[in-house]
């Protein structure tokens, strides 16, 4: 055995509140093992603990964590050993990939230097040495043209590069064990299938164990033998990962597994974890049937978007973000539209709502062109309209009160006769998106993701809108979270008649939610089709390989014993 | 829409909620060093208002005390021999008979009579000693006090206003008024600090007003680079982009959705600059640029103190020093307090 962990307890102080020390339990009790060769993955909705327990392994924790228990790695406690020693096995023995290559690597430096200081501080390299070994790293992680990349800085990299730079750093002195602490949630789909496949890879050709995060069964089951789920700090399961995904034994993870969407089936509704905990079953509405030849609300003609960089003194060049998009969309219908990041999906969304002054092109809402429109009647026509961005986090004016937040809008385009018309239309869209009154006298930073973007959902609601715009609505959420948005979405569709233009980089969330999907890179549309049509029968080269990247979870057979 | 509910918790008290600005008086509180600061601060200010309203140190120029009275721990001065000039000896010489004015004394004596004024006994020693005309320098510094934080404080205040607006401007529109506001920030900075206040003295000539109006025309470029990066950074963030689209104008986007969220750099410079402008005043009254002369300010009496000096009259340099010390001291400790409760930075930790 690599790597035990026993009993592992981990509390915060939280301060001192009448001079007694506060303290939050994040990890309650938790022991699970890590075999050599072997890949251990940590699944759990955010705040579970599993990150809080990977880094308690190597004490990256803030100082006022406190750990119990027993951490051996190769017969060593690692919760007793001096910080020295501890230094000594970070990036030596146990090395660390972190979520947010943007964030992990230092900007001020070439990517050279990083990779060679663990050579140098743990090998006891040359300059000259370090820098062979970083190249063949380079090299080993997939990177074009190492000798040239070498000198490269960080930002002159892609997200997926900067995160091969990480995995190279991490692998320079092969450690023993590699912790990957949601190493693909920051990236792409075609992204994430390229590096989960190259750590496999890596992890075979230098014979190491892997501790993998994540909060997707559907990454973890392609990559993991062994996965413990965590809920609320404790164990909920542990097991095989064939068991995990035919024979689950907790109701949580059943729950996990049923709220993703997948590509190959498709409900009407998801489940969501509660539900499934119940024993209730979620296909207890149906959608209503969509009327395929409802008016076209909005029809987008040659949309164009550039930007333009200075380029010398006087001189511009130009960058073509958006090269010409049309689309129809019909009342009451969702059009996904999807890509890459860099596709101009988003650009073409705020777009759409002038929130970017588009270059050219037409938008047709009901025959009138919202792109041509003066002040007095873009205003008007912004009720119609709406947008809901990505990060519920930052979406939110942190000094509102929810209140303040969903009264605003109304405000502005004097929709309600007074203030308490105004509040009683706002408390009845919070119980709409599943929240209660008492939510309106809070502000943001009291809520969880999954209901911040209720909230958000709840501002655009209050203006009555026929279009919502979502940019990448669910992309920040935990899958759980994810399930109870994208219903909650489609119950209001049932509801308003809303028409959605959804934006969104996986395909399985916008195949469960769109009647027609919208294909883009580099700006242009590559395809577009029925959202069945193009599921099953891709045309396009590119789509085709989106598709392919989607993680589908455990794909091998059922485990033997359990077939006999 | 069970589903949805389902996972709400049950029944929440509808208790008022506790905002931003609670949780920083919360962290606020429970920084002792801070909130002792603050008292002290508050007591000051109670002070200010007191001088201002003539409650305290009204009759601060009245002259109680012999000149250079010496405080009273240090007892009065030893008795001067008052030889400087001999006293000639012998009779006077009766002049009476060659003196023009002879005849005029009698019916002077009695017109003096009817003016006649009692001549208040002055007092040996003072509490803090008095000045050069025996005016009481406690009285003296609590007044000089009312002037100098008043001063300090409004300085401060028209500093930060026209920081802020000019950083908001700056910063929300960037382009062609971001160029503008950055040359007129460039034409500022590019001047000598003290040439710069010297020509606004130049212009606006003596008095409180136009001191507060000085310091503050030359002392709002720092606070407008920080407010302008804050809303450069605040202005692409998704809050304000929601704003845009449910139609908020350009205006409420800038000072009803950003500038709460970056009140707390405002806050923190307005209260530094509270400090460095109190001392710019006593600079500037030094120089002879600062107040009148029939006020007192913190900055006069060090001007006064330093040919008392010389001189071994050392008390109202005590005095003043002692006063400034104290207010400066307390009000920067409040204010890293204030920027320790308000940082979003040190948010995580609760």
């Amino acid at each position: 055995m690599l790597l035990s962990i026993q009993d592992l307890k981990v509390a915060f102080r939280m301060g001192k509140v009448d001079g007694v020390m506060q303290r939050q339990l994040a990890v309650k009790g938790v022991s699970f093992d890590i075999p050599e060769n072997g890949t251990v993955a940590l699944v759990g909705e955010s705040g579970s603990g599993k990150s809080v327990t990977a880094m308690s392994i190597l004490n990256l924790l803030p100082d006022n964590a406190e750990r119990t228990g027993a951490i051996l790695f190769q017969g060593r406690d690692l919760l007793k050993t001096s910080l020295r020693e501890l230094q000594s096995v970070r990036g030596r023995e146990i090395a660390c990939v972190f979520q947010d290559p943007m964030s992990s690597l230092n900007p001020v430096f070439p990517v050279a230097d990083q990779i060679m200081e663990p050579l140098i501080k743990h090998l006891g390299m040359s300059k000259r040495q370090a820098l062979v070994r970083a190249e063949e790293l380079l090299n080993e992680v997939g990177i074009p043209d190492p000798k040239r990349r070498l000198k490269s800085y960080p930002h002159e990299m892609s997200g997926g590069q900067q995160q091969r730079v990480m995995i190279a750093v991490a692998l320079a002195c092969s450690p023993k064990l590699l912790i990957a602490d949601e190493p693909t949630t920051a990236l792409d789909v075609t992204i994430q299938r390229q590096v989960m496949e190259l750590l496999a890879r890596l992890k075979e050709s230098h014979k190491m164990s892997m501790l993998f995060i994540s909060h997707d069964l559907g990454v973890v089951g392609e990559i993991a033998d062994q996965v413990v789920v965590m809920r609320h700090g404790e164990i909920r399961e542990k097991a095989p990962v064939a068991d995990i995904f035919h024979h689950p034994q907790d109701a949580y993870t059943k729950a996990l597994l049923a709220c993703r969407p997948s590509l190959t089936e498709n409900p009407a509704r998801l489940m969501v974890i509660d539900d499934h905990i119940a024993g209730r079953s979620a296909s207890d509405r149906t959608g209503k049937a969509k009327d395929p030849a409802a008016p076209v609300i909005l029809e987008v003609k040659g949309l164009k978007k550039s930007f333009f960089f200075k380029s010398g003194l006087f001189s511009k060049t130009e960058f073509k973000a958006v090269k010409g998009v049309d689309f129809q969309l019909r009342k009451g219908h969702t059009l996904g539209v999807v890509g890459e990041s860099g596709s101009g999906k988003t650009t073409m969304g705020l777009t759409l709502l002038r929130l970017h002054e588009p270059t050219g092109g037409e938008v047709l809402f009901e025959g009138q062109d919202l792109l041509k429109m003066n002040g007095p009647d873009w205003q008007k026509m912004r009720r119609r309209i709406q947008v809901v961005f990505q990060n519920p986090y930052a979406s939110l004016n942190p000094r509102f009160t929810i209140a303040q937040t969903l009264l605003e809008p109304m405000e502005i385009h004097g929709i309600g006769k007074n203030h308490d018309e105004r509040l009683a239309t706002a408390s009845a869209l919070l119980k709409k998106v599943g929240l209660d009154e008492s939510a309106l006298h809070k502000y943001p930073h009291e809520f969880s993701g999954g209901q911040r973007q209720r909230i958000a959902i709840a501002r655009c609601l209050t203006l009555q809108p026929e279009v919502l715009v979502l940019d990448e609505a669910v992309s920040a959420l935990d899958v759980s979270v994810q399930a109870q948005v994208l219903n909650l979405l489609k119950d209001l569709q049932d509801e308003f008649g809303l028409s959605y233009i959804f934006i969104s980089h996986d395909l399985a969330v916008v195949k469960f939610i769109s009647d027609e999907v919208l294909v883009m890179q580099h700006g242009d549309v590559v395809e577009q089709a029925d959202a069945r049509a193009l599921l099953a029968a891709p045309k396009q080269e590119y789509t085709k390989r989106l598709l392919g990247a989607v993680p589908r979870g455990y794909q091998g057979q059922e485990p033997a014993a359990s077939v006999a | 829409m069970s589903a949805v509910l389902s996972n709400q918790p049950a029944a929440v008290t509808p208790q008022r909620s506790r905002g931003v600005w609670y949780a920083s008086w919360r962290r606020l509180k429970a920084d002792k060093l801070g909130m002792f600061a603050m008292v002290v601060v508050a007591l000051s200010l109670l002070l200010v208002v007191a001088a201002g309203l003539g409650l305290v140190a009204g009759d601060w120029q009245k002259e109680t005390g012999v000149p250079n009275a010496p405080p009273n721990f240090v007892g009065p001065a030893p008795a001067e021999s008052a030889g400087a000039i001999v006293q000639p000896k012998g009779p006077n010489v009766d002049l009476s008979d060659i003196d023009p004015l002879a005849p005029k004394y009698a019916e002077w004596t009695e017109k003096a009579k009817q003016y006649k004024t009692d001549e208040a006994p002055r007092a040996e020693t003072l509490p803090f000693g008095g000045d050069r005309l025996g005016r009481d320098v406690l009285a003296k510094a609590i007044k000089g006090a009312e002037i100098s934080i008043m001063v300090g404080v409004l300085a401060a205040l028209v500093a930060t206003l026209i920081g802020t607006v000019l950083g908001a401007l700056s910063g929300f529109y960037g382009g062609k008024v971001g160029d503008f506001l950055e040359w007129v920030y460039n034409v500022f900075t590019a001047m000598p600090n003290i040439l710069l206040i010297f020509a606004f003295a130049v212009v606006f000539g003596r008095g409180v007003l136009p001191v507060v109006m000085i310091l503050g025309l030359a002392g709002w470029t720092g606070i407008y680079r920080l407010v302008r990066a804050e809303f450069m950074k605040h202005s692409v963030r998704e809050y304000v982009r929601s704003a845009e689209a449910i139609g908020a104008s350009k205006s409420s986007r800038m000072f009803k959705h950003i500038l709460p969220n970056v009140s707390h750099v405002a806050l923190v410079q307005l209260s530094l600059h509270v400090v460095g402008f109190i001392k710019s005043e006593v600079i500037l009254s030094y120089l002879g640029l600062g107040v009148s002369v029939d006020q007192v300010s913190w900055g006069t009496m060090l001007a006064e103190a330093q040919s008392e000096l010389i001189l071994g009259y050392w008390w109202q340099l005590a005095a003043v020093t002692g006063f400034m010390a104290v207010f400066v001291t307390a009000f920067a400790l409040f204010t890293d307090a204030l920027r320790d409760a308000l940082d979003p930075k040190l948010r995580g930790l609760e």
